[in-house]
């Protein structure tokens, strides 16, 4: 798939000068109420816990199913990439030592800042995959109590994860779950909210943390989550979201020698066969979803954190 | 200048003289140890040996066959037969036939009671089976007989009670198998690996086709007269050996469900990127380059036990074995001391005598590997230091070996050597010793000794290896599940955890 | 006084971990010991005896019984050696030398109040001096255990101390009642303890207390000791006493030394093995290897 084929897809579409022009013009009528011209927002990579550009200075832009240009983003480069799994290694020991409670309190402060900015969610998700109402509205509902299901997981899931093992000798001989290290997410196209904090938390709850490539089609939700992120006490680094291209990044992340495990959400076949395949070069721990339902309960729970934890077995002898 | 070099040639004089008269340790012939070998006719291998499909021994479609020798001797034991595509074919669709009509259908407490079965029978043949895999893979007798078999039971038996449990295992899903499952072992533990691949893969309802290391094939072919004795129904096990190429068939098979391999990290990754987008689950365990981490405050003489233990375990034939030293560097000296002295006492020859603590290289292959890597070695500069033990005439040997004043950056730092060759290395803080343990692509296991209790739990928790050893090394049991972070491959084997490469979850 | 600073630093005194030491007892216990190797080893463990009575009814005829015993454990078979040495109570170590006179067993006696040593020092001297002053070429001494194991080891040094001096000419052996110690990080302390205070040899027990000389604790105590000839230079010898019955455990022992301290071990100047009836199945085992034949006690005399 070409960048200039895709153009014409609805969702997004590359970013030339005069075009944009026409394109602008009938929003620009819209935003400018009661008050005078509104402002607009700039969405942005996050990365180390900043707003940044790309530093290859592309953009893309982001329209609504009706083809009304909503945004331009940020077209995330390889180097960008870099850049985040430099800051996500960074991070990762001191995010996988915070304490399970504290891990916790910060997956929580991220459903109460989600629950802060419900309207302006919905608005997104309205606007940019024409949700009805009711449905943006399920989704974020959905996206909040999933924050508050793996926050309440933090400090359980390693008693349900580790095991005391009765070797037939003398020695004491536990098994427990620890981070992987640094994960990256290929987040689903839609749903794009409810699929980022799905594949989010759970990854991040273990101790991991993460490079997200964020919705490719509908990325503006997942961009605006990225201020939840900033402002839930989550160290800068755990968590890191790239806007872009997937033919372009995916393979840089499979091939990335600094990143243990993929979940791969993508939903792209022959994607996700090349990225299992780059995956062996360093031996990463692949995990593939297709999951039909993302508001199901099924869609949430201890698997999804299993499958991004390495199991430790530690041997001490019993003695005096 | 000139006087530079005079007082340089003084001192290494002075510390000549003073290493001269040093106290000494000579273990010599004070008192010798007669020759204590194990009878060896208590085994028969036949001049050929079939592949085991379907129940049935039979030749290779083929009708090629490969010689397997006593690495200790260098003598052929036996022909086998070599699995080849159309074996590999044969085997996996009875595997998929027992797996549809008989054994996935069984109930799981029967399945149960025929790896219980297996396993006393296994008991029953205890020392035929020790026998065969020394004279076959030329690890001592004395390993074979305490470590290798009895573990290779205990693996049965264990797993013999997970297959009516499995639900208890995994709550909240339903738990079914997985379908064939195609299993690649390595030559260093045959018989183990054998029983650490087909016992779960059988409790949880799968069946198995099985390929053995091409120099090891014989206590896999013995598994399988157990198998048949054991009234297993055919196809449940097949046993197809052969080299690589047999092993790559086995992989890319379109009926196999799931891939279990133990072996080189290169290789692994090759079967990573083969079955990538075909939906086959995989589990590997690959290569490691472990650390042993001794700080000041270990029990220095159990620590030198654990490094000794660590290394010239199997011949260092050992995916997990302790093949890096760091040593705080304020007991440096005397741990290397100590480990000098250690190393002589290592008996090194004839796998069968009961006292050989150091057997035969699996193969002239790996003889010559470990011969580059120790070559290399002295040519990067570090200081070698050899057990004086005399090798046999015959057989591949290797002395007991390692290396002081290494650097990180060496080869023999950083590559899987596989064989009886440590290299060490010392550290001063805490810190460093950790950033050099995890400073290298594998994670497979790590040893820790200090005697400080909260000293072990931090360090500990800081190795990036799946399974660690604190104040011990090279501890294996069913129960404990053992696997690599990193390059050392994925998913877990034994333990709980181990059942889940082998169960479909729904 | 305090003598410890000066001859031991207990923080350079290594710890010890329970289950290691016990696996690689254990792992030298299955050496397997052959005919050649079997013969030998039991002949070089006779050669290594103490043989030993202790008890309260011990008497002049019994003392003399054993010296017998001692010079010729298997009458009529001079490849026999005899045994190091006799091991008794103080007041028989005159008739024991008379006994043995010109035959080359040395004769040892306990002494220091064994074997509790739960008394006063001058005693304890006393008992020593005169024990030497009837001829006793060794001197088993007790510790004092209570001491030990309240802290108060500059208590223990000095009377180790003191007790050397009394010996004058005489061996001491110090015995570290290991049973009573309970761990291997006491018995390693203990042991380098008693060295630094100058034992000859260091013992593992009385034979009044059980656990006595398991393997594990040689083991320790074997280490302790060829750690101090590394630091000094100096060969301190070894002694394991109490519960040592069988050939079995005698030949393991000899191999705990052998893979230990090697050959200059191997010899009664160095290894002893305190024992009262080990010394009729070494007999036993011998006249197996040689003849073939399973033995009965009864064809062995008991003294």
């Amino acid at each position: 798939m070409t960048a200039k084929g895709r153009g014409s897809e609805k969702g997004i579409r590359a970013t030339r000068g005069s075009e944009t022009a026409a394109v602008l013009r009938g929003q620009l009528d819209r935003d400018s109420g009661i008050g005078g011209l509104g402002i607009r927002k700039t969405y942005k990579l996050y990365v180390g816990g900043e707003f940044i550009r790309t530093e290859s200075g592309r953009a893309d832009a982001v329209e609504s199913p009706r083809g009304a240009l909503l945004a331009n983003i940020s077209r995330g480069s390889r180097k960008d990439l870099r850049e985040a799994v430099r800051k996500a290694r960074a991070a990762q020991p001191g995010w996988a030592a915070r304490s399970a409670y504290n891990k916790g309190q910060i997956l929580y402060r991220m459903a109460e800042m989600l629950e802060g900015r419900v309207d302006g969610f919905e608005k997104l998700l309205r606007d940019g995959r024409g949700l009805t109402p009711a449905a943006a509205r399920r989704e974020v509902r959905a996206s909040i109590d999933r924050l508050v299901h793996y926050a309440g997981w933090s400090d359980k899931f390693t008693a349900l994860l580790g095991t005391v093992n009765p070797v037939a000798s003398s020695y004491f001989d536990f098994s427990v779950p620890e981070a992987m290290g640094v994960v990256g997410i290929v987040a689903p196209n839609a749903p794009d909210l409810l699929g980022l904090v799905t594949h989010l938390a759970p990854v991040l709850v273990a101790g991991n943390t993460t490079v997200v490539l964020v919705s490719e089609k509908h990325p503006l939700a997942s961009l605006e989550f990225a201020e939840v992120l900033a402002t839930s006490d989550l160290p800068a680094g755990v968590a890191n979201l790239i806007s872009g291209r997937r033919e372009e990044l995916v393979p840089h992340l499979a091939r990335h020698m600094d990143v243990q495990a993929i979940s791969d959400a993508g939903g792209d076949i022959a994607l996700s066969k090349l990225l299992a395949r780059d995956a062996a070069v360093n031996v990463k721990r692949v995990r593939g979803y297709e999951l039909r339902d993302y508001q199901s309960d099924d869609a949430q729970g201890l698997d999804f954190i299993e499958a991004f934890v390495e199991i430790k077995t530690t041997w001490h002898p019993i003695g005096v | 200048m000139a006087t530079e070099i005079d007082e340089r040639a003084e001192r290494k004089a002075v510390a000549r003289r003073f290493e001269a008269e040093r106290p000494r340790i000579e273990f010599g012939t004070a008192w010798e140890y007669a020759p204590a070998p194990e009878a060896a006719d208590i085994v028969s291998i036949e001049k050929r040996e079939n592949l085991f499909i379907n129940g049935k021994f039979v030749p290779a479609r083929s009708g090629k066959v490969f010689e397997t020798i006593n690495p200790a001797t260098e003598g052929v034991l036996s022909e086998v037969a070599e699995g080849g595509a159309a074996d590999i074919d044969a085997a996996v669709r009875a595997a998929e036939e027992a797996h549809r009509k008989r054994w996935s259908r069984l109930k799981p407490a029967e399945r149960g009671k025929y790896l219980y079965r297996i396993a006393r029978l296994m008991q029953e043949k205890s020392r035929e089976l020790a026998v065969l895999e020394t004279i076959n893979g030329g690890k001592p007798i004395k390993e074979s007989r305490d470590v290798d078999v009895p573990l290779a039971i205990a693996h049965f038996f264990y797993h013999a009670g997970w297959a009516d449990k499995l639900e208890y295992a995994f709550p909240r899903h339903r738990v079914s198998s997985i379908g064939v499952c195609g299993q690649i072992i390595p030559w260093n533990f045959p018989l183990l690996m054998a029983a650490w691949k087909i016992a779960p893969a059988l409790a949880a309802g799968n069946t198995v086709v099985l390929k053995p290391a091409e120099t090891t094939p014989l206590t896999s072919l013995a598994l399988a007269r157990i198998f048949q004795e054991a009234d297993l129904p055919p196809g449940v096990v097949n046993i197809v050996p052969g080299a690589g190429e047999t092993g790559a068939q086995l992989v890319n098979h379109p009926r196999v469900r799931k891939v279990a391999f133990t072996g080189s990290t290169e290789v692994g990754k090759l079967i990573q990127r083969a079955i990538a987008g075909s939906g086959k689950r995989l589990s590997l365990e690959l290569g490691g380059k472990a650390a042993n981490i001794v700080f000041e405050d270990a029990a220095i003489d159990q620590a030198v036990e654990g490094i000794v233990n660590g290394i010239y375990f199997n011949q260092g034939h050992v995916c997990c074995a302790g093949s890096r030293l760091l040593v705080q560097e304020s007991v440096a000296e005397r741990v290397i001391q100590k480990l000098k002295l250690r190393i002589e006492t290592l008996r090194v020859g004839d796998p069968m005598d009961k006292n050989t603590d150091v057997g035969a290289i699996n193969s002239r292959m790996q003889l010559d590997k470990i011969r580059e890597l120790v070559a290399c070695g002295v040519e990067e500069g570090a200081l070698l230091h050899q057990s004086s033990c005399a090798l046999p005439a015959k057989g591949f040997f290797f002395p007991p070996t390692f290396f002081s004043e290494v650097a990180q950056s060496h080869r023999i730092a950083r590559e899987e050597i596989f064989g009886p060759v440590l290299a060490v290395m010392t550290f001063r803080t805490p810190d460093e010793a950790v950033e050099k343990a995890n400073n290298i692509p594998y994670g497979l296991s790590a040893g820790v000794w200090t005697d400080k209790g909260s000293k072990i739990f931090q360090i500990t928790s800081k190795m990036r290896a799946g399974v660690v050893w604190a104040n011990t090394f090279n501890k294996f049991d069913p129960a404990s599940p053992f696997g690599g972070y990193k390059e050392s491959g994925f998913g877990r084997e034994g333990g709980m955890h181990g059942l889940r490469a082998y169960v479909e979850l729904s | 006084m305090s003598a410890l600073p000066s001859l031991l630093d207990l923080s350079r005194v290594p710890p010890v971990d329970q289950v290691g030491i016990e696996e690689r007892a254990a792992g030298l216990a299955r050496r397997s010991i052959k005919k050649e190797a079997k013969r030998a080893g039991i002949r070089l463990a006779m050669s290594m005896l103490d043989l030993t009575t202790l008890e309260g009814k011990d008497s002049e005829g019994k003392v003399r019984q054993l010296c017998r015993k001692a010079i010729r454990p298997l009458p009529g078979d001079p490849t026999v050696p005899h045994v190091a040495a006799i091991c008794v109570y103080p007041n028989f170590v005159a008739i024991a030398k008379d006994a043995l006179f010109g035959s080359g067993v040395k004769v040892a006696s306990v002494a220091t109040g064994f074997p509790a040593g739960q008394v006063p020092l001058p005693v304890k001297l006393d008992e020593t001096r005169r024990a030497v002053s009837a001829g006793a070429d060794e001197i088993d001494m007790v510790i004092d255990r209570g001491a030990f194991l309240s802290g108060e080891y500059d208590r223990v040094t000095e009377e180790i101390l003191a007790v050397k001096e009394a010996c004058g000419a005489a061996h001491l052996k110090v015995i570290l009642e290991t049973g009573e110690l309970e761990t291997y990080d006491n018995v390693r302390r203990a042991s380098d303890l008693a060295m630094a205070a100058g034992a000859d040899f260091i013992k593992t027990s009385t034979g009044k207390v059980t656990p006595a000389a398991t393997p594990p604790v040689v083991l320790v105590m074997l280490e302790a000791i060829r750690d101090h000839y590394l630091a000094t230079g100096r060969r301190v010898g070894m002694k394991p006493a109490g519960g040592i019955k069988t050939s079995k455990q005698a030949l393991h022992l000899l191999v705990l030394v052998k893979e230990t301290l090697g050959d200059a071990w191997l010899t009664p100047d160095l290894f002893r093995i305190g024992a009262s009836t080990l010394a009729n199945d070494l007999l036993m085992q011998l006249a197996k290897e040689s003849t073939g034949r399973y033995q009965n006690e009864d064809y062995f005399t008991k003294d």
